[in-house]
């Protein structure tokens, strides 16, 4: 397998993202902790800030701006070690970070001048300020300037490699990309052509459910966005750091297919408690979402079956002696493994949530909070983090040093007990009721508020612990990128057994899966967006008033 | 392209829970009829009183057969509107003996609301131009937290009313 060296130019690109991620996570955190506080009931924000605007940038930052920073740059470190990048696709990369972060940037005066307290969520007909739609805009724009830059950069490599089959990460890449391509097409839309100009007044009204069902086209292959490139370096990048080989290249790919063509055609599993779209509807892609169950099981299967012939391979005999040997002093596989384990309960709770009429259980109720905290925040993030250990020395220059892989250690723990604090608490409190996206209240008193507030106390003591795990990373992040000492870290990238079967030339018919994809979405929703364009009530007018704007 | 033998065992039993779990799902939805709320009917959010149930006197409780009743109810933020008690304060609990069946009629005239009555099954996401229904046999005794659960603005924490079993 051959592997492209980086140069110092392309490193900047790559840092550059990596930088806006870390400052993303201390100051997304630094919300997380106020809204635990506030919560709690114990603690007042200062200054007449609103909890409202403190929830909003709490959402934008880590679950679009951090997420999105973080996923463009790896996978363009990816692209740029496994098929290499020109100067030209490096200026366009330069060039898809700006545009992202003028975008960030814009929002977020937005949303700190108290213009757009709409949540991440955005829903219409709550209006917050058209700068807020403009740089969310830009930095959807910018993703998909990284995207088509990433779709060339393995043209490039096919046209030079005739016949040969694309790298792993290449091609996982290119799926990701594609998936995100497609979802973000219904937000842009909305945001675009429904909801700018209707903020603007250019247009009176606004149809409320297409917006909401544009933005949960989008909401849920959001989700997998976050995933797949936790997935890529659990399939690719984990089995070289315990010493192994790569389980199988084409159930890799084929998994990776199966996430593209379920991540779209499913977004009404968000909506089920909606009264304008017909139950049969929601139940198709109800049955839809859950066909997600079939690549999670494989990845699952491929991830235990590598650990256990890397460590039979060192010769342990017994029937789980391997687990023993598993690196476990070694943060770059610590961390993303503790997000794996977090991922059996998240699915599980997943899928609950996607159950049809199980989902008026839980729908809007802190459960929801719980169960995203479990995925996104721990799943996904440490296996973020876990790659950060050796990606920002490699880009640096320099070394995680026993110290810091130490320190990174107990980062992981530190989490792991303050998420299990928080999204525990969180979990128990929605399924009795409490209501998630709201400040502290007391309602109308009474036993079962009280008991609520019994658990907002909980999730404050976890989003404490949450909070110095954040501090420490941020720590472990400056240390890398400017102080560890002088060195090389490796990229590590699992290789194929020298053996293995010959992938299937299939799996890279891009016409094919791109096809299947589309069939799929258009089969999901085009009925149902017929029906609610058709069954449209008057629209909705602007609401400035209930979100504090004059 | 190769299976290990686990591999096929592993995928045949976890496709099998899945078809099983879609059935289940399928038949309590189809069959039984617990469809979560989609009643796909519309209203104008500026004229909501255009529709009966929503004209200020429907508004609230009403007893439509024995141990049946609708409640009607206007959200805007950041009040739920169960209309008025007989000296003219505005009504803030609701309340229903053990055992009956209480239809949910709820519609905004603003902003997207939630409506959860917490500790029942009845949970339903209150649009504007949208009406929503769900009707529940309030089984357990008790009072529970009507909660607004779709944020609808800075005061969104404070809307909330009661409905008592009693």
């Amino acid at each position: 397998m051959e592997l492209f060296n980086f140069s110092k130019k392309e490193s900047r690109l790559y840092m550059a993202f990596m930088h806006v991620t870390f400052i993303s996570l201390l100051i997304g955190g630094l919300m997380g902790l106020l809204q635990t506080l506030v919560r709690s009931g114990k603690y007042t924000l200062p200054f007449n800030i609103d909890y409202y605007t403190i929830l909003t940038t709490h959402g934008v930052i880590l679950g679009l701006v951090l997420t999105t920073f973080f996923i463009v740059g790896f996978q363009f470190s990816l692209m740029g070690k496994t098929v290499g990048i020109s100067d030209k696709q490096l200026l366009w990369g330069w060039i898809s970070f700006w545009v992202m972060l003028v975008g960030t940037v814009l929002s977020a005066w937005m949303i700190l001048t108290g213009e757009a307290s709409v949540l991440y969520t955005f829903y219409t007909p709550l209006r917050a300020h058209p700068i807020f739609y403009i740089g969310l805009t830009l930095v959807i724009v910018g993703s998909w300037i990284a995207a088509f830059t990433n779709f060339r950069q393995l043209y490039v490599w096919k046209k030079a490699h005739k016949g040969e089959k694309s790298p792993l990460l290449a091609f996982m890449v290119v799926i990701n990309m594609i998936m995100w391509f497609v979802a973000t097409l219904g937000v842009a839309y909305s945001v675009i052509v429904l909801i700018l100009p209707w903020s603007l007044g250019y247009v009176a009204t606004v149809n409320v459910l297409l917006t909401r069902t544009l933005f949960w086209y989008f909401g849920h292959p959001l989700v997998y966005f976050w995933l797949l490139p936790a997935y890529m370096a659990w399939y690719a990048i984990i089995p070289k750091i315990i010493g192994g080989k790569l389980f199988s290249d084409s159930l890799a790919r084929l998994a990776f297919i199966l996430l593209l063509m379920f991540s779209i055609p499913v977004g009404f599993h968000h909506q089920l408690t909606e009264p304008g779209i017909d139950p049969t509807w929601k139940f198709i892609q109800v049955v839809l979402t859950f066909m997600v169950v079939i690549p999670s099981l494989m990845t699952a299967f491929s991830l235990f079956a590598t650990f256990e012939i890397a460590g039979r391979r060192k010769g342990y005999k017994s029937l789980f002696g391997w687990f023993k040997k598993l690196p476990w002093k070694d943060v770059r596989f610590l961390a993303p493994f503790v997000g794996m384990v977090a991922f059996i309960p998240g699915g599980a709770g997943g899928i609950i949530n996607a159950s049809h009429q199980v989902n008026s259980l839980v729908h809007n109720t802190i459960w929801i909070t719980g169960h995203f905290h479990l995925t996104v925040a721990t799943t996904v993030i440490l296996t973020f983090f876990g790659i950060a250990y050796w990606l920002i020395p490699h880009l640096t220059g320099r070394r995680l040093t026993p110290r810091l892989n130490k320190l990174g250690i107990i980062q992981t723990l530190i989490w792991a007990i303050g998420m299990t604090i928080m999204s525990t608490s969180m979990h128990i409190q929605g399924l009795i009721g409490g209501p998630r996206r709201s400040a502290f209240s007391e309602y109308a008193g009474g036993d079962q508020v009280s008991t609520w507030i019994s658990y907002q106390m909980w999730q404050a003591v976890g989003g404490i612990i949450l909070f110095v795990g954040i501090l420490l990373m941020f720590y472990i992040f400056i240390q890398l990128a400017f102080f560890a000492p002088r060195g090389y870290e490796e990229y590590p990238i699992a290789e194929e057994e020298i053996d293995a079967e010959k992938s299937p030339k299939i799996l890279e018919n891009w016409y094919l899966w791109i096809g299947i994809t589309i069939a799929l979405i258009l089969f999901a929703y085009t009925i149902p967006m017929i029906d609610i364009i058709k069954h449209s009530p008057p629209g909705s007018i602007p609401f400035d008033w209930p979100i504090g704007r004059s | 392209m190769h299976l290990h033998k686990y591999e096929k065992v592993w995928l045949v039993f976890g496709l099998a829970s899945l078809v099983l779990f879609l059935l289940i799902i399928g038949f309590a939805a189809f069959w039984k009829g617990t469809h979560p709320q989609s009643h796909i009917e519309t209203i104008d959010p500026q004229n909501v009183e255009a529709n009966e149930s929503f004209q200020p006197e429907n508004l609230g409780l009403t007893e439509v057969a024995d141990g049946k009743y609708v409640v009607n109810i206007v959200a805007s933020a950041f009040n739920y509107d169960f209309g008025k008690e007989e000296d003219g304060t505005a009504t803030k609990t609701i309340r229903v003996p053990k055992g009956s069946t209480v239809l949910f009629q709820v519609t905004s005239k603003d902003v997207v609301h939630g409506f959860q009555v917490a500790g029942t099954n009845v949970n339903m996401m209150v649009e504007p131009g949208h009406i929503s229904r769900f009707e529940s046999v309030m089984k357990n005794g008790g009072e529970f937290t009507v909660v607004c659960n779709e944020y609808c603005g800075i005061g969104h924490h404070l809307m909330f009313g009661t409905v008592e079993v009693y």
